[in-house]
């Protein structure tokens, strides 16, 4: 068609913004109504972009008021006195809390989880396995607070007798050591951790394994395989990606836990070198439990670790995210 | 020996020996038997060593049985499922024990008197007093982030689903995904920074805006799912008729999802309604009633369940309370969300399959 028409009627500079012009008349784009529509939802998407922005940048300006007062370096001071004059604060301790009891839930939680979820896929009746993502999900909807004070009320006297048998027979391990204090220690933390991010692991994996191609088990049934062995060969490696970043999805929960670890934990201003010893802390507890009592340059301070937890999260999630995305490219799973 | 005896048994069949069907359960329960036996003998107090006892015992227990009888890759595979089986029973006791705690704990109190009066007058380690105040606080704040949040977080799906090309939607879609793991307490800070910079004392709509923060990814997500759920021949039939793609979203697309987004935000609602950490840091608490959430500290449920449990010392009542009021939050969270199941299925797009 342009074939024809292009010698007679336009001259090449006209017919080149034609396409565009075409294209926008049939998109409708011009209509009033349709701007104001396009307008107001592009406008709620950058909406979204900029308090991200102004999270990152807010918190920047007053964390960066309160590290330059501090006298201690920030990162490795092993105190938190942000009432003393001049002030010395740092986060040492809360950064090894964070990680150590993240690391204590992950550990728990994560073989659970893909336990679950094989369950769920590959072993549960089909009768019975919608019903238990369905409590799976209730586990998912129970407040954090309530489990927080489940565990700070129920957890931890039951504890004692698995914090007995731990010192007894892995105590020479010299992390695994108990005193016979309260059991509210960073390990029992962890387990109240993994408990909160066992369904947000177990819901990806299993979305992960429902993806494995049903010709990939066939193939390996029909050489004989037992159904475990299905599940190590195909189910595994196909899932592996989708378990690590759903394991990173949890553990960006747990990093960021605030009340239960703040129920739980019997904070102190020191690093244990036992797990079952009470003490230490989170960046997030520490917020939530020093936020009273702070004057404004103390909430500066906790608004500086805070950041410190936002740009930790950030960067879990992130990679989390990225590894799904690069998955979805090549699995067809996008469809 | 034992092979010899399979074979004499079953001469004609091509597959190997077989536990019966049974047999797993009859290990469990042997197990557990095994396992209280070894409790009371040992005088363990703590049913969570008795349980662990019964799992190691139980998985054991199948190998060594099945490979005995079925040979090692068959014994690897009843491994396998019985480790499954163990996980999914260890993942259920906590949210039996906790479910079963509330409520068992949370009728003590919880009657209508508690749920229509406040602790004004009544000191953290008293009995007496209620949850009207957080209520009604809760009510105000998640009911304020949700009217922010949700008209926002729908926008934006359309806008990925129905306009959304190029880098601008890339980075919308990034950042919300990275913005639904922001940790609560991070949201409460932001709203925290801004309110030292303008000098403000706590009050119950900044909790509203750091809830919302929270919710607005959650909304985006669900909603985005659903409108891609929504199939293209109905947009392309209505833009063939001539209407306007701004009314093709609002007449066609959105009241085909309308059941599905309606499910995503009140599964939001479920999740804001029990954060603690950003009412405790921008609303502070408070055990008057005050039903303004412009202006002083308020209450809430959650807070209220944290204040409760830290600053009694110990007191049964307020522990009391405390159960009490975790009744009235799970309750609220899980009608929510069975509700919000409900309406799902009821309004389910129909997808031609």
């Amino acid at each position: 068609m342009d074939i024809t028409t292009a010698p007679t009627d336009a001259p090449p500079p006209l017919s080149q913004p034609s396409p565009t012009e075409q294209k926008r008349a049939a998109r409708g784009a011009t209509r009033p109504g349709d701007r104001i529509f396009l307008g107001l939802s592009r406008g709620s998407g950058i909406l979204l972009l900029v308090i991200m922005a102004a999270i990152a940048v807010f918190l920047t300006w007053r964390a960066a008021l309160a590290i330059s007062e501090d006298e201690g370096n920030f990162l490795t001071t092993f105190e938190w006195n942000t009432q003393a004059q001049p002030p010395v604060f740092g986060i040492a301790v809360l950064a090894f809390g964070t990680v150590v009891s993240s690391i204590i839930a992950m550990v728990i939680a994560v073989p659970i989880a893909v336990a679950i979820a094989l369950f769920l896929t590959h072993y549960a009746p089909r009768k019975l396995s919608g019903p238990i993502a369905y409590v799976i999900d209730l586990l998912a909807a129970v407040p954090s607070i309530v489990y927080g004070l489940w565990g700070a009320l129920i957890l931890v006297p039951n504890l004692n007798g698995l914090y007995a048998w731990l010192d007894q027979y892995l105590g020479w391990t010299g992390i695994l050591e108990w005193n016979g204090g309260a059991p509210r220690s960073m390990f029992t933390v962890g387990v109240l951790l993994a408990i909160m991010i066992l369904p947000i692991i177990t819901n990806v994996s299993r979305e992960v394994f429902r993806q494995v191609p049903q010709m990939h088990e066939e193939a390996a049934l029909a050489l004989g395989a037992t159904r475990w062995e299905v599940i190590r060969m195909a189910v595994i490696p196909f899932g592996r990606s989708g378990v690590i970043s759903a394991s990173m999805l949890g553990l960006g929960r747990a990093l960021g836990e605030t009340m239960a670890v703040a129920t739980v934990l019997s904070p102190s201003f020191e690093i244990q070198a036992s797990l079952l010893d009470p003490g230490g802390g989170t960046f997030a507890q520490n917020i939530a439990s020093k936020f009273g009592e702070a004057s404004e340059f103390g909430r500066d301070a906790l608004i500086a670790s805070g950041l410190v937890l936002f740009v930790i999260t950030l960067l879990v999630n992130g990679a989390a995210r990225a590894i799904i995305a690069r998955r979805k490219e090549y699995s067809g799973a996008n469809a | 020996m034992s092979h010899a005896v399979v074979t004499d048994k079953r001469p004609s069949s091509l597959r190997g020996a077989q536990l019966p069907k049974w047999s797993p359960w009859a290990i469990a329960a042997g197990s557990l038997a095994v396992a209280v036996g070894i409790g009371l003998a040992a005088g363990l107090h703590s049913r969570i060593q008795w349980g662990l006892i019964a799992a190691l015992l139980f998985i054991a227990g199948t190998f060594g049985i099945a490979a005995r009888v079925e040979g090692k890759r068959q014994a690897k595979d009843r491994v396998a499922t019985s480790l499954v089986w163990v996980a999914f029973l260890i993942a259920v006791v906590p949210l039996v024990s906790l479910i079963w705690v509330t409520v068992q704990r949370g009728m003590k109190v919880l009657d209508g008197y508690f749920l229509t009066h406040s602790m004004g007058l009544v000191a953290d380690s008293e009995p007496g007093g209620g949850i009207y105040h957080a209520i009604l606080g809760s009510l105000e704040q998640v009911g304020l982030a949700t009217v922010i949040a949700a008209p926002i977080g729908v926008l934006t799906a359309i806008y990925l689903v129905e306009y959304g090309r190029g880098n601008l939607a890339r980075a919308v879609t990034f950042f919300v995904d990275v913005m639904t793991g922001i940790p609560s307490i991070v949201a409460g800070l932001f709203i925290l920074s801004l309110m030292l910079i303008f000098d403000m004392q706590p009050f119950g709509f900044a909790g509203s805006l750091a809830l919302a923060i929270l919710m607005m990814p959650v909304v985006v997500r669900s909603t985005e799912e659903m409108l891609k759920l929504v199939p293209n021949e109905l947009r392309e039939a209505s833009l063939a008729l001539g209407v306007p793609k701004w009314r093709t979203i609002l007449k066609v697309v959105l009241p085909t999802s309308i059941g599905g987004i309606t499910t995503g935000i009140m599964l939001a609602v479920a999740r804001i309604a029990g954060e603690t950490a950003p009412v405790l840091l921008l609303v502070w608490g408070n055990p008057f009633i005050n039903a303004n959430p412009f202006e002083g500290a308020q209450a809430s449920l959650p807070l209220y369940i944290y204040q409760q449990y830290a600053n009694s010392a110990g007191s049964g009542a307020a522990y009391d309370r405390a159960w009490a009021a975790s009744l009235t939050l799970i309750a609220f969270v899980m009608i929510l969300n069975l509700l919000a199941r409900g309406i799902a299925r009821w309004k389910a797009p129909k997808t031609g399959r």
